[in-house]
Formats: C-alpha cells, structure tokens, sequence
C-alpha cells in the first residue's frame, strides 16, 4: 500500500500519477484460514481491518458474492446519527459516529465524513412529544441533540417550507449537529485497502453455497463457488441475504427482507446545507458534494431479492419532498435504485453469536445500516476475537426474541430506521 | 408496482389495493397457554424468507377487504397463483 500524501501526489504528478499500485490485489482462495468474513460490504470489511489492526488476528479471508460494496454499503443513502431513544441503541450507534471522526485519517483515505448535521422535522403534535423525548433520552446518554423551533430549522435549512398552511406544517424538528453523510463508496474501499495491507484476503465473486459443521456441531469452513475453504470462525454479514446464509448453517432467523428503494437528481449548486428527514411523512434528504440530490424512501410492503422497487413509493416520498421543499418541484431525477434491507421484528440489529459454535451474525440493520458501519465492523471484530459479545452488543442478541428483551425502536419512532 | 389477481373479485388489480400480509400458512397455537418460549418465538418471529418461491398474505383492503394467499417468487416478483384463504397450500 502506497500511502497517500502531499508528497506522493507530488511525486506522482511528475510520473503522470502511473506509479500507484492496486488498492488491493484480487487473491485466489487459499485452503484455510482463522476467520472467514462472509460479505465484502462495510460491515464486513470493517470487521476483518478490526480483526487484522486491533484484534491481532490477519489470516482472515473476506469472501463476497458480487463485487466489493456493491450491496447496501453501494446503494443506502449516507446518513450518520446516533441519536436512537433507547439506551441500548444510543450507546451502540454512537459508538459507531465515536469511529467515523478520525476514519479518513486512520485509514488514509478520504471517506469525506461531514458533520453538516441531521435535522428531524416534527409535523404534529405526537412528533414534538416524541422527537422532545428522543432529545431528553439522548442528552442522558450523551450524544447530542437539540431542539429547534420552525424558524430556527429555516435558518438552518432555508429551502424549507415553514409555513402554516403548508401540507405538511413545520412544529420545529430535532437537531444532531455531530450526524451528517459520509461517501459510502470509500468507506468500503478504504477499508478494503487497509485491511488487504494487513494481510487480508479479499475474495470477489464467490459466493457461498454451504456451510460445513463438524460431529460436535461446530463450523469447520465454507463450501464456495470455487471450492471448500476452512476456518474455525466464521462471521457473517450479510443484509438481505442473511436468511439465505443462515439457513445452510441449518439456522432459522427472525429476518425479513425488503427491497428499500434511493434516487438521485440532477446535480445542481449548493442549496441543502444539512440532511432532513421527516420520519412522519417518509422523506430524507441531503445534497453529496457532487451537487446531487440524495433522496431516500420507503421499503416496499413485500418480502422481495429483486434489488428493485415499486414506482408509487418512489412518487409518495417525492409529493413529500416537493410539499416540503417547494424548490425541488422541477428537479430532474437522474438514477433510481433498490437495495435489499434485512429487517428484524423489533428494527434494531441482531450483532454477536449464534446457536452454532464459531458461527458469528452481524444482520438486521434494515434501512439503517450505513450509519453504523465502523462500529458493527469493530464489533463484530471484538465478538469474533473474544468468543463473547462486547457490552455494546451484548443486548443487541438473537435470544431477544424468546426472552422477549426488546429493543424496541420500531416502536419508538413507529419507523423503519 | 404488482398487478395482483384476486381470488374473490376475480380481477388483476394493482397492488395500492392490496396490504401484504406476511409469510401464509402460520398455524396458531391451538393452546396458547402451554406453548413454551421457544414455540412463541418460532410462531410470532422466525419467517423462511426464501429467496424464489413464497407464500404469503394479502388483503385486498380497497376491494371486497378479504385475505388471500399468493405463491410469488422473491427474485422476480412474479404471481405464480393466488388461491382463497382455507385452501391448502399450492
């Protein structure tokens, strides 16, 4: 790994920049290795550069189906926050923005983390009561988070409508200076450059097609595309197709999979200062530095694979969009696209271990994965390092759903994350 | 957006019409009181989520507002069939 610095970009200039190697060598499976990461996307990325810098652990292979970063960590729309009501959530997803400040350094490459702020907009009544709780709750945990009222959110976001006869009135909204966007593509990338000089095998497409258990029940290494590798330890994640994953492990899990749909527009000059979401009528949105606007809505209603969304939920997200910030009536949409969100029944992730001796699951982020990917990656690392959870994620458990210990953000925000 | 046939009004309709309800086929526990915790899990949370062939729910709320089951496969979102609740599954 070249690293990237004034001087080497200077030094390069003068080569006609062809002297930069690889960011990271394309490896042939070997025959074993200590821990297998099953997905190539942040998440799992994350976990094996964990493993190889922090963990001690750098015989790891990560083995991904299509290409790196190509799922969700490709296809959500870069929004980082913290600011989750219960205890359990807040210490988990600030944990992962705690990661975020200082990743580009860390990891040599520009992630373009802005912290430009995350404003909530309450529309009734039930908001203001509920995103004052959220703000009370996250203030004793910690992570900051203030109220706005509808003027000051206009002087924060001037393109908003504040006006009470809007269709959907501004009561004030739920500020979180430190959340903002990140470019998802880095991160991935970043981390797969760092990992890969560590020592870690990257392995595109291969995709899994078995999971191999001894007598004693234990793993003993992954049946693949291109042959059976081995390993003692294998961590898993893998979104939407957790289910799939599991079931060769001979699991079954309380997951559903969702196509969750984004669109861009045109790019145009600065004019969104900071990302809104307005939770009530299913609208996020924020502008990237390309000048695009990134736009986000709803899951469909149905368990789907397809990577691709029905075209009203698309049209209810932007009638909220264009009601809320009458500018945008006219823009252009350039790109369309649907990921697939794994969901679990009480929204909230399910990250540590599972019935299966050396098998590790890091899944049901839903539509809110992206914002906590240093920290699931960190986490699963610990988890798979230790044998045990750490006291971030030990909550966060698959024996939730027979104990009947909740996380309940589904409940908390009456949506999706 | 999914064209889907209902069974009772014998009509391809669009999906705005309809409200999914779920993996089909869940039997209720027929004593709830013995089940154990194990038994609640797997009715109340564990689903197939299959990826191809599944069966599911729906109901068509703007229609006749009676539920349905389909057979659709999750990787193309196409209906194989749809058949009247009570029907065994196809």
């Amino acid at each position: 790994m070249k690293r990237f610095s004034g001087l080497n970009l200077l030094a390069q200039a003068f080569q006609g920049h062809k002297g930069w190697p690889e960011h990271w060598p394309d490896k042939a499976p070997k025959a074993a290795y200590d821990v297998i990461i099953v997905g190539a996307g942040g998440h799992g990325l994350g976990a094996a550069y964990y493993l190889a810098s922090k963990y001690g652990i750098r015989n790891i292979a990560v083995i991904e189906k299509g290409w790196l970063g190509g799922g969700n960590t490709g296809r959500n729309t870069t929004i980082i926050r913290s600011n989750y009501l219960y205890d359990e959530s807040a210490h988990l997803y600030d944990h992962a923005v705690k990661l975020w400040d200082g990743l580009s350094q860390e990891l040599n490459y520009n992630i373009m983390y802005s912290k430009r702020g995350v404003l909530m907009l309450a529309h009734n009544v039930h908001d203001v009561q509920s995103a004052q709780r959220h703000i009370n709750a996250n203030r004793l945990n910690g992570v900051d988070n203030e109220w706005l009222s509808a003027e000051e959110c206009k002087a924060y976001c001037p393109p908003l409508d504040i006006s009470p006869t809007a269709r959907h009135p501004v009561l004030g909204g739920a500020l979180q200076r430190r959340g903002g966007t990140a470019r998802h593509d880095s991160v991935a990338w970043g981390y797969a450059r760092k990992a890969a000089a560590l020592g870690v095998d990257i392995i595109q497409n291969c995709a899994v097609t078995g999971i191999r258990r001894g007598p004693d029940g234990a793993v003993q290494g992954v049946e693949t595309e291109r042959g059976f590798i081995a390993a003692s330890k294998i961590g898993v994640s893998a979104a939407g197709s957790t289910s799939i994953v599991m079931q060769m492990a001979g699991l079954e899990f309380p997951l559903e999979s969702y196509p969750l749909q984004a669109l861009v527009s045109e790019p145009v000059k600065p004019v969104f200062p900071c990302v809104v979401m307005s939770n009530s009528v299913h609208a996020y949105i924020s502008q990237s530095d390309k000048g695009e606007l990134v736009i986000g809505a709803g899951t469909d209603q149905y368990v789907s694979y397809s990577q691709r969304g029905a075209f009203h939920i698309v049209e209810h997200t932007l009638a909220a969009i264009c009601e809320i910030f009458p500018i945008f009536s006219r823009m252009r949409m350039l790109r369309t696209w649907g990921g697939i969100v794994d969901v679990t029944p009480d929204r909230s992730p399910i990250l540590g271990k599972t019935p299966v001796p050396g098998l590790y699951v890091n899944c049901g982020w839903g539509t809110g994965g992206f914002k906590a990917t240093p920290g699931a990656g960190d986490l699963l690392a610990y988890t798979i390092a230790h044998d045990t959870p750490h006291k971030i994620n030990a909550p966060f458990n698959l024996d939730r759903f027979r104990t009947g210990r909740f996380i309940d953000e589904a409940a908390a925000a009456a949506v999706a994350h | 957006m999914l064209l889907i046939h209902c069974p009772y009004c014998e009509e391809d309709r669009p999906e705005v019409e309809f409200v999914n309800g779920g993996q089909a086929h869940i039997a209720r526990p027929v004593d709830p009181s013995t089940q154990t915790d194990e038994e609640w899990e797997q009715y109340l949370y564990i689903r197939r989520n299959p990826r191809g062939r599944h069966h599911e729910r729906w109901r068509h709320t703007h229609g006749c507002g009676r539920f349905f089951n389909a057979v659709r496969d999750t990787v193309s979102d196409r209906f194989e069939t749809t058949y009247k609740a009570g029907e065994p599954a196809k």
